[in-house]
């Protein structure tokens, strides 16, 4: 309980770098598949304060940007007017976190559009597609974790409880899979569905390949959690007093399991993240238009897009305040639990 | 022996179980690869009938497991569709790749691990200590997607490093020597990133190995009898941590064999991954199956080489095996 502290604050980390995907519509100035094809891969646009006469200004701008003379993919700047950058401002429609159908953007800019973070091949805005495929990206993490340890409870607790052939049948199975190289297994359950699907059956083909692969480490833990809890001296006296087994596991030996559970949700749910986004940037996912973190990656598989514009390769960057996250909160209930080793948090389970 | 012998069994039991699993897998397809000659309708669907009974895609799971096997024993392990050959000779050949690859990333990250590690735990909340332990957090928030990513944006925007395959150009002219330097510059890179990968979790199990046994009372007996330090820390500290570390390097091949399949087909090295992605795109039963195989037999092997280090470095577990 001396973590208590850190626990909140990793806690109010991830629920605000989750607050920010989840309004995406909000915080993003565009419409992610909105494109402009008079510029494509734009680099991105700078926020100035002072302009090229040397004028300091009281409200951020940006000047417009136009293809430089003679070239067919080279930008600048057009510095003759400072463009400024307005907030609150109304735009593109959108649900605010799929309910509220609104037109309020944090910012955006009149006359000119801006890329903070540059535009992709088709002019699309970095920025939105980002955020946008957070939400696509974190929810298959999210989703997917949470099915693992359905799973690994549902087998652990039936293992551990029931033990017997039940057990040996599990833990044999459970051995297998984790013996598997995760990735490769991943592969192999992602080969044999299908390809070429619609993003959103692409989705859920991707929430229950990466959930149907992890489950065997929760369930090892959580059925050594069972076993020791079915023989707790409360539960051979609920059990005494003529408790159901359903009772008996519901009441007493699950609420056991929470913090394994917990624990193994923390370190779960940033490895599946990047699973989605590795199957998705092997074009193995979510396919375009819609935007996930790892199909954002994948144009940066041709040479020519590695080698000029190195602005694609931001949305790598954006999974990593996620992982920092759910690690500190995954060593800080590990401490909590009581197992009190950092190094034990970064479990091989994945890759 | 016995002990040997025991996990030996456990492993072949587990490659059946893999193939068995990936066979089970592989009956969820929806489709093959004849599927896509359907739609082309210069292929009449008479010929592709005759085609999947041809590779007898159309018998039932247990009949296609049992000629895979005696394949197997023939040393094909099936057929590939789209490269009309026996899948194994085109494994090995990828699998050679992906084992350089491996070997060498595993070697160097224990070799750094090791006395990082140990400096680490033996300046513990120390600056050094504290500087590791930033280092290896700030690697671990890095996912090796990420991370591999970087690198080759790196090396292709500062040319400090070969990018993309394994060979340079006009590779056959070389001659033995300058194959060998071409190999190993383009080796560099996916190595690194690698490392890298691997390197902050295997230095913070290192660091609390020894951690743990430099507490333990019969190194302060030793340290009390004026034992130098760095013979206390090579002859007794890393021997008495070495049980849980041995243990580590079976799952750091793990870990290495799935983050090179992704680091291959980042940096484009004619590996299994690759070949795998392929496959998989093509429906391509055998080599997936192949594929998986592959890497789960590196994995046990790895495993049987940990136990064997383990068996060796571990007098208990010898006089334990014994005594039953």
């Amino acid at each position: 309980m001396i973590q208590r502290r850190g626990l909140k604050r990793w806690l109010l980390a991830l629920a605000a770098l989750h607050g920010v995907v989840a309004c995406a519509g909000f915080f993003a100035p565009y419409d992610p598949a909105e494109q402009d094809r008079e510029r494509p891969y734009l680099p991105p646009m700078k926020i100035h304060l002072v302009d090229a006469q040397g004028l300091h200004h009281l409200r951020p701008f940006f000047y417009a940007v136009r293809l430089r003379d003679g070239s067919f993919d080279q930008f600048e700047e057009s510095t003759g007017q400072p463009l400024p950058l307005q907030f609150f401002v109304t735009g593109a429609r959108y649900r605010l976190l799929g309910l509220v159908p609104t037109r309020l953007h944090l910012f955006g800019a009149q006359t000119s559009r801006i890329h903070l973070l540059g535009s992709d091949a088709y002019g699309r805005d970095q920025l939105s597609r980002i955020l946008y495929g957070g939400q696509i990206s974190l929810l298959a993490g999210l989703l997917g974790a949470g099915l693992t340890l359905f799973l690994g409870v549902l087998v652990g607790a039936t293992a551990g409880y029931y033990g017997g052939w039940r057990d040996g049948l599990f833990m044999r199975l459970a051995e297998l899979f984790a013996a598997l190289p995760w990735l490769y297994l991943l592969f192999a359950l992602r080969a044999f569905l299908p390809l070429a699907v619609s993003p959103v059956r692409a989705f859920f083909l991707i929430i229950l390949v990466i959930g149907a692969v992890g489950w065997a480490r929760p369930a090892r833990l959580v059925r050594g959690v069972v076993l020791s809890a079915r023989e707790r001296d409360f539960v051979r006296a609920a059990r005494g007093f003529g408790a159901t087994d359903g009772y008996l596991l519901r009441r007493h030996i699950l609420p056991e399991t929470s913090s394994v559970i917990l624990t193994q949700a923390a370190i779960l749910v940033p490895q599946f993240v990047l699973a989605e986004m590795t199957l998705s940037f092997l074009g193995l996912g979510v396919p375009e238009p819609v935007p996930t973190w790892g199909n954002l990656l994948a144009s940066l598989q041709q040479y020519s897009v590695l080698l000029s514009y190195w602005w694609m390769y931001v949305p790598a960057l954006a999974i990593v305040p996620f992982f920092l996250g759910y690690l500190g909160l995954a060593s800080t209930l590990h401490q909590d639990a009581g197992i009190g080793k950092i190094e034990r948090t970064s479990s091989w389970n994945s890759w | 022996m016995r002990y040997l012998l025991h996990r030996l069994t456990q492993a072949v039991f587990l490659l059946i179980g893999a193939s068995l699993l990936t066979f089970l897998f592989s009956t969820l397809a929806p489709g093959n690869y004849f599927d896509e000659m359907r739609l082309n309708p210069q292929i009449s669907p008479e010929t592709v009938t005759a085609l999947r009974a041809q590779y007898q895609l159309d018998r039932p799971l247990p009949v296609r497991y049992a000629r895979w096997v005696r394949s197997l024993l023939r040393g094909e392990m099936g057929f590939s569709f789209s490269y009309n050959t026996p899948v194994a000779p085109l494994l090995w050949v990828r699998a050679r790749n992906t084992l350089l690859l491996t070997v060498f990333a595993t070697l160097f990250a224990w070799a750094l691990a090791l006395p990082l590690g140990i400096w680490s735990a033996t300046t513990l909340g120390r600056a050094p200590d504290r500087a590791l332990s930033w280092a290896t957090a700030a690697l671990l928030v890095i996912p090796d997607l990420v991370l591999a990513l970087g690198l080759l944006i790196l090396a292709v925007r500062s040319g400090w490093f070969p990018t993309g395959g394994m060979v340079s150009v006009g590779f056959e002219n070389f001659s033995r020597i300058q194959q060998f330097r071409d190999v190993a510059s383009h080796m560099e890179l996916p190595v690194i990133a690698l490392v890298l990968s691997a390197l902050p979790i295997l230095v913070r199990h290192v660091r609390a190995a020894v951690a743990e046994v430099l507490e333990a009372p019969f190194l302060r007996a030793a340290a009390s009898h004026g034992i130098r330090r760095s013979r206390l820390l090579c002859r007794y500290a890393l021997r008495a941590a070495a049980n849980p570390l041995i243990s580590l390097f079976g799952f750091s091949v793990g870990a290495l064999l799935s983050g090179s399949l992704l680091v291959e087909v980042v940096m484009s090295w004619p590996g299994l991954g690759p070949l795998l992605l392929e496959a998989i795109l093509a429906r391509d039963l055998y080599v997936v199956i192949g594929g998986v195989l592959f890497s789960t037999m590196f994995l046990v092997l790895g495993n049987f080489l940990a136990d064997l280090l383990v068996y060796w470095a571990d007098p208990r577990i010898r006089t334990r095996t014994a005594a039953q």
